[in-house]
């Protein structure tokens, strides 16, 4: 009949518009629970007094209020600014555990997606400390917890890329994305921040495709997020490469292939030399206009803090629709900027500059 | 046998030879068995989204379980529906069995079951994705609660259309007389 018809079309590829009668199944509880969590997000107020506080000790009893109480209660006076970030990326990574282990597929995938940005963060942050001759154990602490995999130690005995890949990524989920990358040189700065860009590259693409087979609200949505990241990485990366040797060609191979910019906006990046050049380009896009007209001209210190703010609203928007799965990677980009808050704004107390903490915190609700 | 010349061996012939107890029984079953599929839908639908909410914010459990209750009305109306129905079956000699006041009672018990069966199946839906957003919304911004309640009793109201609907044309399924 009828509801048998319904349901085999929204079973394998969900119709958009219909997913409300079966997402509940598998999904219902973990959405829930995460916007449970969303709604435990600092709020602006909650930022004001974070900002009127005189010392660390200060910020921790503020915090004891909010969800990171427990994480924070037990520290030991003497704060550093190095222990809340990581208490409070402890409550991200115990969250994103909780919403793992009760996923099924497809969002078990989904979630696991999330992690692999941060997995590619980690290797190059090792193969760069191996370089500048660091201790291991020193650079491990410093991984972030949500990209950690078990033989991530052993990226410190590679010599180049050829047998980074061999020894340690074929058997992680990177694998696939080191195709691009896999040369004979030698690791050195400029190399690994090319196979930084080309593993991320790699990564969005996938993650991109991936969200398109899933179908419904979950790839209008993810779309629109993963696209303006490509973008943002694009634009970074024509500015941070303006001036170095990177030539035109091998800037271009670092863009992906998807997002606003895709294709015309990409051979116009390809060739700016100066960052006027690149507002010049990126006016011509009206979602990127409203970002780069807040900047006056020559100034390019904004531009990251635009970029997040712009980020943040688009992440907000998300949770204005109920069963799919962006809540979840909306809700972890959250969290991590909120952590990067909650950084800057211990610095900026720590090293009593409280006049410039305005200037990096990106407000949320 | 029915006034229109109808051949012996085309459908038509073959469809007014199936016994009228045959679409009544059937009519019963769908009325409900799909009104119950359609409370148990909108309850998970609902429940799922409910537990997981109530976990950071524990104040909604008792307001929302109004939402729950819509549904299950939904399988009550179903219930209803088919034992007024199953009353309407009598007994009728085998000579007049393929009359046509017959095949009318039975299309008229066989109607209403699918009437009942399917407004309750819409309708619970409706009440379960409904009761879900309450409770995501209640958990935020409490609110919001009595707002979203109001379109749930709309969204209610579409089986007890299909209860009335399903009385009336029952009502008309009257057997020949001995």
């Amino acid at each position: 009949m009828i509801f048998f018809l319904a349901i085999a079309s929204i079973s394998e590829r969900n119709m958009y518009g219909f997913e409300a009668l079966t997402f509940n199944i598998h999904g219902g509880y973990l959405e829930a629970i995460v916007r449970g969590h969303r709604a435990g997000l600092l709020t602006t107020a909650d930022y004001n007094n974070l900002c009127q506080c005189e010392n660390l000790d200060d910020i921790k009893m503020h915090l004891s209020a909010t969800k990171y109480g427990s994480y924070l209660q037990n520290e030991p006076s003497p704060l550093h600014t190095t222990t809340i970030v990581e208490k409070c990326t402890l409550k991200l990574v115990d969250d994103y555990k909780h919403m793992l282990c009760q996923a099924t597929e497809p969002m078990s995938t989904f979630l696991e997606y999330i992690r692999y940005g941060h997995m590619i963060d980690n290797v190059v942050l090792i193969v760069t400390g191996t370089l500048h001759e660091r201790d291991v154990q020193e650079l491990l602490e410093k991984c972030h917890p949500l990209g950690m995999f078990d033989s991530i130690a052993t990226l410190v005995v590679a010599q180049n890329m050829r047998e980074l890949y061999r020894l340690v990524l074929v058997d992680t989920p990177l694998a696939p994305y080191f195709s691009e990358c896999l040369t004979s040189e030698d690791l050195d700065d400029m190399n690994i921040e090319i196979m930084r860009n080309t593993l991320y590259k790699a990564y969005l693409e996938d993650f991109y495709k991936f969200c398109q087979k899933l179908g419904g609200a979950t790839s209008e949505i993810m779309s629109d997020l993963l696209a303006f990241e490509a973008d943002r990485r694009a634009v970074n990366i024509t500015i941070n490469s303006i001036g170095t040797e990177l030539t035109r060609e091998d800037r271009k191979k670092l863009y992906s292939n998807f997002g606003l910019l895709y294709p015309y906006g990409h051979e116009e990046l390809a060739i700016c030399e100066d960052i006027d050049q690149v507002r010049g380009v990126m006016e011509k896009y009206p979602p990127y206009q409203a970002i780069f007209s807040k900047m006056s001209y020559g100034e390019s210190q904004m531009l990251d803090k635009a970029f997040y703010e712009e980020e943040v609203r688009r992440l907000c928007l998300a949770f204005e629709q109920q069963f799919h799965y962006a809540v979840f990677f909306a809700y972890m980009r959250l969290r991590e900027q909120e952590i990067r808050n909650l950084m800057w704004i211990s610095e900026c107390v720590a090293q009593n500059q409280k006049s410039r903490i305005h200037d990096s915190v990106v407000y949320m609700f | 046998m029915s006034g229109a010349a109808i051949h012996a061996s085309s459908w038509a012939a073959a469809l007014v030879r199936i016994s009228p107890y045959t679409f009544s029984a059937i009519g019963i079953a769908i009325s409900i068995g799909v009104s119950v599929l359609g409370a148990a839908w909108g309850i998970y639908i609902t429940g799922s989204s409910l537990i997981g909410a109530a976990i950071e914010a524990p104040r909604i459990t008792s307001k929302n379980l109004i939402s729950v209750i819509f549904c299950e009305a939904v399988a009550i109306y179903g219930v209803i529906v088919a034992i007024i129905l199953q009353t309407k079956l009598e007994s009728v000699p085998s000579s007049k069995m393929y009359d046509a006041e017959s095949l009318r009672a039975g299309y008229a018990i066989f109607a209403s079951g699918i009437i009942v069966g399917f407004a309750n199946l819409v309708c619970g839906l409706c009440v379960g994705i409904i009761g879900s957003s309450c409770a995501l919304s209640d958990a935020q911004n409490s609110t919001l609660f009595v707002k979203i309640l109001v379109i749930e009793i709309f969204g209610s109201a579409l089986g007890l259309f299909g209860v009335i609907v399903g009385i009336i044309m029952s009502a008309q399924a009257t057997w020949p007389t001995k």
